[in-house]
């Protein structure tokens, strides 16, 4: 359930990436003061085996289905909830760089759906909750399965709510959920069983190392308040991109002002003004918000030539739209081909 | 063997990759900041383009493909890569055509609805975004993103770890290949490990992980490791590397604000006609 660039916007990625950052300083804060350097090495061997165990596939029984770990769940209980997220961040780094997974924008997103809700909701508020009085793997199994369905369906929710704030998609959010939540429901069960299976497998050989996890307090405990703390920073950020959608329709006082007749009139005397205020509406960073400038525009004639011939329905500017396109991406193909034979010139002389 | 093949295929990729990144190349040179820079730019410029914007987005397609071929870069690989991840977004972007049925414009007489050009508008931003970051990768190599995070005051213990973490993916991938061939040959025709099974397999591999997390810190601590990160020589940003950064962000500004194709377009039909 990677999140891709494509689906975001800027403002949504940035605000995920403001919020991913500010988890990551805290948890790297929390680590730097707590931490013996000897935790590092094995953070980074960590962040290795997940790398590796999401790539085996385990056959789930009864169900003919198969499926991988994501391995938030359980980084989270190795390593403790800072340590694990920081952890989780640099294996999607490594999976963004390396394998196009998302894209770089939509990292901070990723991070985000993908190690805050595990490491800092499911992992202290579930699976801490039921182990707390000790190991057993009775409760291994539910803890661990409770508390990863937990953390894929919020990271989950957290995909809908990104795409659709983001506004690429035309899918009606009840929808969308009805689409993310269940498949989700199923691959937070076999995180949690095989989570279980692995932690449960550990502790009978090696207690010391689930042990040292389990009670390092200071890497392992987390407060609720800091936790609370946290998520109304998050809400806060939220709300703000909320209020700058809403702000961004035009039925507001742009809208009032453009239905007086006088503005027009206004615009086409005054040439800076109205180039300024092209300019502004191109710099805004919002999604629609252009196109929709562009199509109050369309009875001024000079932003005519500037405007986006597609959207229109209109067969003269489409031709127009299709024959330039067309022109632009022969000649991006003329010049990649281009260097490339200069270059191979090049060489052959060389040699 | 779908699995096996995986971890293969993965180790493969990551070092098409390390090894592009090794090349002397005009574009190679240039400062890693920079490059991660103007990719960072590239990506933004790309996804604030409107829902129904097509044909502005084609002049972007200039960037990847002046950088790919003065890097040198092959593309058939990359673009595999590419094509593995699309599917997601395609996922996502197919409901459009259904839920926004309005025609927007009029091609060759047939009327194309707006859920069609969002849709398609989408798989292009992915199509390019996606390329961007490969570019930046097989054009820098992980150590000196590394060096330019540590620039731009990323933490220098989540660098550390990045790097760690890249460091050791080889090394226990490869491990896990060999435990993965180890269960095959025991249990040929499976798709996958037996659940029962799993907890044994990666816990056996986690053991060894750790095991050897331990290994790694004594001879970091051996060679003088006290918790920080060295990034060796680290290049001086110049003329040159300033000049492409400007260059380049002026030219996805003005890809942003004017729509060339259309302008290009009109031109030339106004000329015909």
């Amino acid at each position: 359930m990677h999140m891709a660039d494509a689906l975001l916007s800027p403002v949504v990625g940035g605000t995920m990436w403001a919020a991913t950052a500010g988890v990551a300083a805290y948890s790297i804060k929390k680590v730097q003061t707590d931490l013996d350097e000897q935790k590092i090495p094995l953070m980074g061997v960590m962040g290795a085996f997940v790398f590796a165990a999401q790539m085996i596939n385990f056959t789930i029984p009864a169900t003919g289905s198969s499926g991988h770990i994501g391995g938030g769940m359980l980084l989270a209980i190795l390593l403790g909830p800072y340590a694990g997220f920081l952890t989780m961040a640099s294996i999607l780094t490594i999976q963004a760089l390396f394998f196009a997974d998302g894209g770089l924008l939509a990292l901070g997103s990723n991070i985000f759906n993908l190690g805050f809700f595990t490491c800092f909701i499911a992992y202290p508020l579930i699976y801490k909750r039921i182990l707390r009085n000790g190991y057993f793997s009775g409760r291994i199994l539910t803890g661990a399965i409770l508390a990863a369905i937990l953390g894929l369906q919020l990271g989950a929710f957290s995909v809908v709510l990104e795409t659709l704030l983001s506004g690429k998609t035309e899918l009606p959010f009840s929808t969308f959920v009805m689409l993310m939540q269940p498949i989700h429901l199923a691959i937070g069960v076999v995180e949690g069983m095989v989570t279980a299976a692995i932690v449960g497998f550990v502790w009978k050989e090696r207690p010391e190392i689930i042990e040292k996890a389990a009670l390092g307090e200071t890497l392992g405990s987390i407060s609720i308040k800091k936790v609370l703390a946290v998520l109304t920073i998050v809400a806060v950020l939220t709300g703000g991109v909320f209020s700058w959608f809403a702000s961004s329709n035009p039925d507001g006082l742009e809208w009032s002002m453009f239905k007086t007749s006088g503005v027009e009139e206004l615009k086409a005397q005054d040439g800076i003004h109205q180039t300024l205020s092209s300019i502004q509406e191109k710099i805004a960073f919002l999604p629609d918000y252009s196109f929709k400038a562009k199509e109050n525009e369309t009875n001024t004639k000079a932003t005519e030539a500037v405007a986006a011939a597609w959207p229109a329905v209109d067969a003269g500017t489409s031709v127009a739209g299709l024959v330039g396109a067309l022109i632009t991406l022969l000649f991006a193909g003329l010049i990649g081909l281009s260097i490339h034979l200069i270059k191979k010139r090049n060489n052959a002389r060389a040699v | 063997m779908i699995i096996m093949t995986n971890i293969m295929e993965s180790l493969y990729n990551i070092r098409i990759l390390d090894e592009l990144a090794e090349k002397r190349t005009v574009i190679h040179n240039i400062h890693p900041l920079i490059k991660l820079l103007t990719t960072i730019a590239y990506v933004i410029i790309t996804v604030s383009f409107g829902k129904y914007e097509l044909s502005n987005l084609l002049p972007l397609l200039f960037y990847p493909i002046v950088i790919i071929t003065l890097a040198e870069i092959p593309v058939i690989p990359i673009l595999k890569r590419i094509l593995v991840v699309l599917p997601f977004i395609i996922g996502i972007g197919v409901f459009n055509p259904l839920f926004d049925p309005e025609p927007m414009l009029v091609f060759l007489g047939l009327q194309i609805s707006g859920g069609w050009v969002s849709f398609l508008s989408i798989i292009i931003k992915g199509f390019l975004t996606l390329l961007a970051a490969l570019i930046l990768i097989s054009t820098t190599g992980m150590t000196w993103i590394a060096s330019a995070l540590r620039l731009l005051r990323i933490p220098r213990l989540f660098v550390l770890q990045l790097l760690l973490t890249y460091r050791y993916i080889s090394v226990i991938m490869e491990e896990a290949g060999r435990t993965w061939n180890a269960y095959m040959l025991r249990a040929p025709g499976q798709q996958g490990v037996s659940f029962k099974i799993s907890g044994p397999l990666a816990g056996q591999l986690l053991m060894r992980t750790y095991d050897r997390a331990q290994r790694v810190y004594q001879a970091m601590s051996l060679r003088g490791f006290i918790g920080e990160y060295n990034p060796g020589e680290v290049k001086k940003v110049t003329v040159k590397d300033c000049l492409f950064l400007g260059g380049w962000v002026a030219f996805f500004s003005v890809c942003r604000y004017i729509n060339l194709p259309a302008l290009i377009g009109s031109v030339v039909t106004g000329v015909m006609t």
